[in-house]
């Protein structure tokens, strides 16, 4: 079978037995999170995302971020993801947003047809201005992947100041979704003479919202 | 030195719109790197690359622990994790499934990985439809062309180039514009996405303690491959298992700013298997191809082994003098820049182009570059000692042997050396200090020839430093 | 160099037994040539207090090779290590042990400097040569853009792969003519022979110069 034969193979070339334990130097990890205040975290989040080509926009309370997505969609068609989050706010009883979605075909129709996707998020990284996005029944991939303009609301507590803090809170992501995506501002590609084209296969607009 | 690699190597030379392609392109992600790791920018730069070092040397020595790991961790969550030594085998296993499946498009996110196993070569000629989603290697796919770069493939491809591609292979109208042409292969792209069997994907990281795989990219190409499609085939190398999901807050961090100074992709996934009850999309089956192809004849040597640390992140084709000239094409194999030179003589066998090694003026700009301290040089000079052991053995190249005898010999016989300076002292032409631009007869040996067709010889000193010292004394 | 470090009280000696560091041989895959070389250097520099090397390349030799040359040979390992301790690169030996940076030169020129891979990399040589030259009169330093890149000798490289290797030395003398400067100093004869060879095979004026020659200089 391959798998003894390339696991043999392995042993025989470090000097290692079936079954014996790893060395005891593995380095710990890493993770060293800095002191950053709320207001400090939502200026780099800001600052970060903006550089990028994304948009970000602050509401005080739920209905001032539904009264900012009402405006950021008009005109235009939705699908919200299932997240309590965004019912909490009225957003999925805006006019022209569907959600309540459970069927994957059903789903993948809308989510290709629409022009915004709308979630909320898990996280929120400080410092690279990304969103973290945990797949579950409540937030589907494909919403903030196929439509091309991707907004997610997102209450302030969940703003961690990164990676590092990310991986403390959530040291094994595998427990919780077979899917954790982050995602640092538009889709983008400069494959073709270096020349930088935002949105290529994902959403090319991306407004983070965030409340509190 | 090998005809074929001299050859590839002058014509990209001669080539003054390569030249430039590849020099302002390198230039601008080297750019892009050294401004997003400064000390003032990232304190803790040199830090985080010692950190990512020890964690692949831990790794890599106890390869075999944490594949077990990492496989079992899989296994646990309904996944499925395949060992294959080489290209027919992969070939086989994608084959066997897509063949169980009733599968037949299969679209594919950019993977070096599969470049090496001739992936759509095979699949194509079984009558299945593989189709690269990423923008620069779907233009290569239509164009039937490999990779130029490991970040950048299709780098060596103008916009005028691209709109030829286009036209004659999607019957395109003919456009110029890029972002008109991004747009256009994004939306065929979009419909293969939502109707495709198979989704195959490679791998940045797997991650041992999760059972996950992390698949890093900026236009979600890889995102829609590894979500669409029912099936989700993932395909690595052996060597890209890492212990823990807290070692990526070190390598991410490293990544994407070595590889194009960004702070992190656009996108980072981090997928642990199909999805779970509950999920409403996301594949329904997921399977982890382990490659081997050459990697466990790495693994012996303790000093060649950090070879297998790479992250390709492609900073080191970036800083290298040596790629900026004769780019990705002049490389043998799917690897090209510093850890081509050194992933392909070893996956390969010495022989199978031994100029490759020499290739290189040891600057070391590479090693300075690595995210995770892989001393290319190192193995670069190791490997040459193993080319000429090879030489030895075989009979080959007796006139350097001897040569370098020669020099031993002459550099261990002071008064002789000194005789031979005065010698060719001697024979060089005369001019008053003027530097030579051709050899006499009598010293146009291959080197002297070799040097001379570049640049000019110095003069000989009126005095040797030997003269002039004992004069003083 | 001699003249530098007499007129800075050093007692000096050349031991004319002295031919060669080794490095073409270890460079080229001939480790056995290399040691043969090697062992004679370490013999013919038994002795002395420091030894000061004109040269980035044969510093970097001696003191990060030698030791991986004589990996299997615990008595010459141990003179090894002796000796690394005692090799200075000639910049480093004028600001660390000679602590100096004035050593009285004047030279009224346009320069530029060009890092030696070997110095930069390897020994982390940076500022050491641009302190001695910021002291000497009437000299202005002009840096060039970019800063560290190979000039593309590299030992046998340079004839091995000669179309390259002109192709990075043309790339090089851009750099240099961008900066206006009429010399180009360095620490590594190597790197100065290629940039002068390509500079003379250009027809360019600039002239090079060792560091050592500037600092001789009044």
């Amino acid at each position: 079978m391959t798998r003894d034969h390339i696991l043999h193979r392995i042993r025989t070339a470090l000097g290692r037995s079936a079954g014996q334990a790893a060395s005891a130097d593995a380095p710990p990890v890493r993770l060293v999170i800095p002191a950053v205040d709320r207001e400090a975290r939502i200026v780099s989040f800001t600052e970060r995302l903006e550089a990028l080509g994304g948009k970000v926009q602050r509401a005080a309370t739920r209905e001032e971020a539904c009264a900012l997505v009402a405006a950021a969609i008009e005109g235009k068609t939705a699908v919200a993801s299932n997240a309590p989050y965004l019912a909490e706010c009225g957003i999925t009883g805006l006019a022209g947003v569907e959600s309540g979605i459970t069927d994957r075909a059903r789903l993948q129709e809308r989510c290709a047809a629409v022009k915004v996707g709308i979630t909320s998020a898990d996280y929120a990284l400080a410092d690279t201005g990304s969103l973290v996005m945990l797949s579950s029944a409540q937030e589907a991939r494909l919403i903030s992947l196929l439509p091309p303009e991707h907004i997610a609301v997102v209450p302030l507590e969940r703003m961690l100041t990164g990676l590092d803090e990310l991986f403390t809170v959530l040291p094994r992501p595998a427990e919780h979704t077979s899917s954790m995506v982050l995602i640092t501002g538009p889709s983008r590609t400069a494959d073709i003479e270096q020349i930088l084209v935002r949105g290529a296969h994902g959403p090319g607009q991306v407004l983070a919202i965030l409340v509190g | 030195m090998s005809v074929e690699f001299d050859q590839k190597a002058h014509d990209t030379l001669a080539d003054a719109n390569l030249q430039l392609a590849i020099y302002t392109s390198t230039g601008r992600l080297k750019r892009g790197r050294v401004a997003s790791v400064g000390s003032g920018v990232m304190p803790d730069y040199q830090e985080l690359r010692t950190q990512a070092n020890a964690i692949k040397k831990h790794a890599i020595d106890n390869l075999d622990y944490y594949l077990e790991e990492f496989e079992r961790n899989v296994t646990a969550r309904g996944g499925k994790v395949v060992y294959c030594k080489d290209a027919t085998e992969v070939a086989d296993f994608v084959l066997g499934l897509a063949k169980e499946r009733g599968a037949r498009l299969i679209v594919k996110s950019k993977s070096m990985t599969t470049e090496e196993v001739d992936l759509n070569e095979r699949l194509e000629h079984h009558g299945l439809e593989p189709v690269e989603t990423d923008l620069g290697e779907y233009i290569l796919q239509l164009n039937h062309e490999k990779p130029y770069h490991i970040v950048l493939p299709a780098l060596h491809k103008t916009r005028y180039d691209v709109a030829e591609i286009f036209t004659r292979r999607l019957n395109a109208p003919h456009e110029t514009v890029i972002e008109k042409q991004t747009a256009l292969a994004c939306g065929v792209l979009r419909d293969k996405f939502l109707t495709a069997d198979i989704g195959i994907s490679g791998a940045n990281f797997l991650v041992a303690d999760s059972g996950a795989i992390v698949v890093i990219e900026n236009e979600g190409n890889a995102r829609l491959t590894t979500t669409a499609p029912k099936v989700h085939i993932v395909l690595a190398g052996i060597e890209k298992v890492i212990p823990r999901a807290g070692d990526l807050a070190t390598f991410l961090k490293l990544l994407a700013r070595s590889a194009t100074g960004q702070l992190l992709s656009a996108y980072t996934s981090f997928l642990s298997g199909a999805r779970r009850p509950g999920e409403i999309d996301g594949p329904d089956e997921f399977y982890v191809v382990l490659l081997d192809n050459g990697r466990t004849r790495l693994l012996p040597d303790k000093e060649k082994r950090q070879t297998l640390y790479c992250i390709r992140c492609g900073a080191c084709l970036n800083a290298c003098p040596v790629y900026r000239k004769i780019g990705g094409y002049s490389f043998p194999g799917v690897y090209s820049g510093p850890i081509g030179a050194i992933l392909t003589p070893q996956f390969m066998g010495v022989s199978h182009e031994p100029a490759l090694p020499f290739a290189s003026s040891l600057c070391g700009a590479c090693a300075e570059v690595c995210p995770v301290k892989i001393d290319i040089p190192k193995v670069l000079l190791a490997l040459r000692t193993d080319v000429k052991k090879a030489e030895a053995r075989d009979g080959q190249n007796r006139l350097e042997r001897l040569a370098f005898r020669a020099f031993a010999w002459l550099m261990t016989h002071p008064r002789i050396y000194e005789m031979a300076g005065r010698m060719a002292a001697l024979m060089a032409p005369s001019g008053e200090g003027k530097w030579i631009s051709s050899a006499p007869p009598l010293m146009n040996l291959p080197p002297v020839r070799a040097w001379l067709s570049q640049r000019d010889l110095p003069p000989p000193p009126a005095k040797s430093f030997r003269e002039q010292w004992r004069q003083r004394r | 160099m001699a003249s530098v470090l007499e007129q800075l009280g050093y007692q000096i000696d050349f031991p004319e037994n002295q031919t060669c560091c080794g490095q073409p041989a270890f460079n080229s895959g001939y480790r056995d040539e290399a040691r043969k070389v090697a062992r004679h250097f370490i013999a013919t520099f038994a002795g002395y207090e420091r030894i000061v090397v004109p040269s980035g390349s044969c510093t970097s030799m001696i003191v990060h090779h030698f030791a991986e040359l004589f990996r299997k040979e615990p008595e010459t390992l141990e003179r090894v290590a002796a000796l690394e301790k005692r090799v200075w690169e000639f910049s480093t030996f004028l600001t660390e042990v000679a602590r100096v940076e004035d050593v009285g030169a004047r030279l009224e020129e346009v320069v530029t400097f060009h890092d030696g891979c070997h110095a930069l990399r390897d020994l982390a040589i940076h500022d050491a040569p641009r302190k001695l030259l910021a002291r000497v009169r009437g000299l202005e330093l002009r840096e060039m853009q970019p800063e560290d890149e190979c000039c593309g000798f590299g030992g046998t490289f340079s004839v091995k792969f000669a179309e390259l290797s002109g192709a990075m030395a043309r790339t090089k003398l851009d750099a240099i003519l961008q900066t206006g400067a009429t010399t180009v100093v360095s620490l590594d004869p190597s790197c100065l022979m290629q940039i002068q060879g390509a500079l003379s095979r250009a027809g360019k004026a600039v002239r090079t110069m060792h560091l050592a020659e500037v600092l001789a200089s009044r």
